[in-house]
C-alpha cells in the first residue's frame, strides 16, 4: 500500500460522492456515481480486499450505472427541486 | 444510557475485540482444512454464512419481482388501450416504411428491420465489436462463477457480469433483440428456480440427515470426502446465485430501459 495513492483515491471518491448528490443533471450523478464506484473499488483493491473490489466493479460500476441512465432516459433529465 | 454503553465498545480496528480473537482466526486456519476451499472469502460466505447468502439471493430476486410488479403489470393495462406506429427499414434500399394500423401484421423478413420510433442507433462498428466481445464476457464469467473457490468471485459476480454481456447486447442491437434471446419467461422461470437451487441444497442437507445447507451431508451421494463435499457444495449453491442474479438483472434492465412496455429500450 502506497499511502499517496491510497491518498489520492480517497479524495477522488469523496470528490465524486459530493458531485453526485449536488449536480443539477441527474445523467450527469448517474455517470458521477459510477465513477464513484469505480473509486471505491479500487480503494478496495489497494486495502487487498479482493472480492469486494471484485463485486463494486461488477455491480456498482458496471449494471448499476446502466440502471440509472435507463431510469434517467425514461424520466427527466433536470432535477425539479 | 445507551450512548453510555457505546463508551465500552472495542476502540476502531482494536486487533483485541472479541470479534477478532475466536471467529475470525478460527476461519482463516480451518477453512481451507475444513471446506477445502482456497479462497477464504467464498468459503465464508456460502459455507459458514451460508443462511445470509440465500437471503441475499431472495433479496436479489425480490427486487426483480419488484420491478416487475411495478413497471410491467401497469404499462400492460395500458398497452391494451393504445397501440403505436410501427416503423421498418427495408435493409438493401435503406427506406423507412411507417404503419400505421396496429391489426396489420409484418412477418420476421431478413430484409426488414423494425426500427424504435424515438431512438435509432446504427453503428456498425459498435455492434460488430459488441457481437465478438459478448462470448468472451460470458465464458469469463462461466470461469467468475466456477472459480470462485480459488480466486474472487463467485456466484453474484459471475452473475452479474453474465446478465452484462446480454444487457450489452440489449444496448448495441435493440431490446427486441435481447428479448428474442432472452424471453421475459424464462428469466421469470430462471430467476426464482436460481433461489430454489440453493434452498434445494440445502434441503438436501436435512434429506441426508445433517443440519440445513451443511454440506458436508453430500459426500455419500457425491462419493467423496466431506471437505470436498463442501467445496462442491458451494459450487452448487453458487450456480444457484449466478442464474438468479443473472435472470433478475436482465428482467431489471427490460423494465425499466423500457418503462415496462418491452418494446425499445435505451
Amino acid at each position: 500500500m502506497i499511502w499517496q495513492v491510497d491518498l489520492a483515491i480517497l479524495a477522488l471518491v469523496v470528490i465524486c460522492a459530493i458531485a453526485a448528490v449536488t449536480v443539477r443533471d441527474l445523467l450527469g450523478a448517474g455517470i458521477l456515481f459510477g465513477a464513484y464506484s469505480f473509486m471505491l473499488c479500487l480503494l478496495w483493491a489497494a486495502m487487498g480486499a479482493v472480492d469486494v473490489a471484485f463485486t463494486e466493479a461488477s455491480v456498482g460500476a458496471g449494471v448499476s450505472t446502466v440502471f440509472f441512465i435507463a431510469a434517467v432516459f425514461r424520466t427527466t433529465r433536470r432535477t425539479k427541486d | 444510557m445507551l450512548v453510555h454503553a457505546t463508551l465500552d465498545f472495542p476502540g476502531w480496528g482494536d486487533p483485541n475485540a472479541p470479534a477478532h480473537l475466536h471467529v475470525a482466526p478460527e476461519y482463516l486456519e480451518q477453512a481451507y482444512e475444513k471446506t477445502a476451499t482456497p479462497n477464504v472469502v467464498t468459503a465464508v460466505l456460502a459455507d459458514y454464512r451460508s443462511y445470509d447468502t440465500m437471503f441475499e439471493t431472495a433479496v436479489v430476486f425480490s427486487a426483480g419481482l419488484a420491478c416487475f410488479f411495478l413497471l410491467r403489470v401497469q404499462s400492460r393495462k395500458k398497452e391494451e388501450e393504445e397501440e403505436e406506429d410501427r416503423y421498418f427499414r427495408h435493409l438493401a434500399t435503406d427506406m423507412v416504411i411507417r404503419i400505421r394500423t396496429p391489426s396489420m401484421h409484418v412477418p420476421d423478413s431478413p430484409y426488414l428491420q423494425q426500427l424504435d420510433p424515438y431512438w435509432t442507433p446504427r453503428s456498425l462498428i459498435v455492434r460488430a465489436a459488441c457481437r465478438v466481445l459478448t462470448p468472451f464476457i460470458q465464458l469469463f464469467a462461466l470461469y467468475v462463477v466456477a472459480h470462485g473457490h480459488h480466486s474472487p468471485g463467485g456466484g453474484f459476480q459471475g452473475g452479474v457480469i453474465l446478465g452484462a454481456s446480454l444487457i450489452l447486447v440489449a444496448l448495441s442491437h435493440d431490446l427486441r433483440t435481447s428479448m428474442k434471446m432472452t424471453p421475459e419467461k424464462l428469466m421469470g422461470v430462471l430467476s426464482p428456480a436460481g433461489v430454489l437451487i440453493y434452498a434445494g441444497v440445502g434441503a438436501l442437507c436435512v434429506a441426508a440427515g445433517h443440519n440445513f445447507l451443511d454440506y458436508g451431508a453430500l459426500a455419500e451421494w457425491l462419493g467423496t470426502a466431506p471437505e470436498a463435499a463442501r467445496s462442491l457444495g458451494i459450487l452448487f449453491v453458487e450456480v444457484g446465485v449466478a442464474v438468479c442474479v443473472m435472470a433478475t438483472m436482465i428482467i431489471i434492465y427490460a423494465n425499466l430501459s423500457s418503462a415496462g412496455g418491452h418494446k425499445q429500450g435505451l
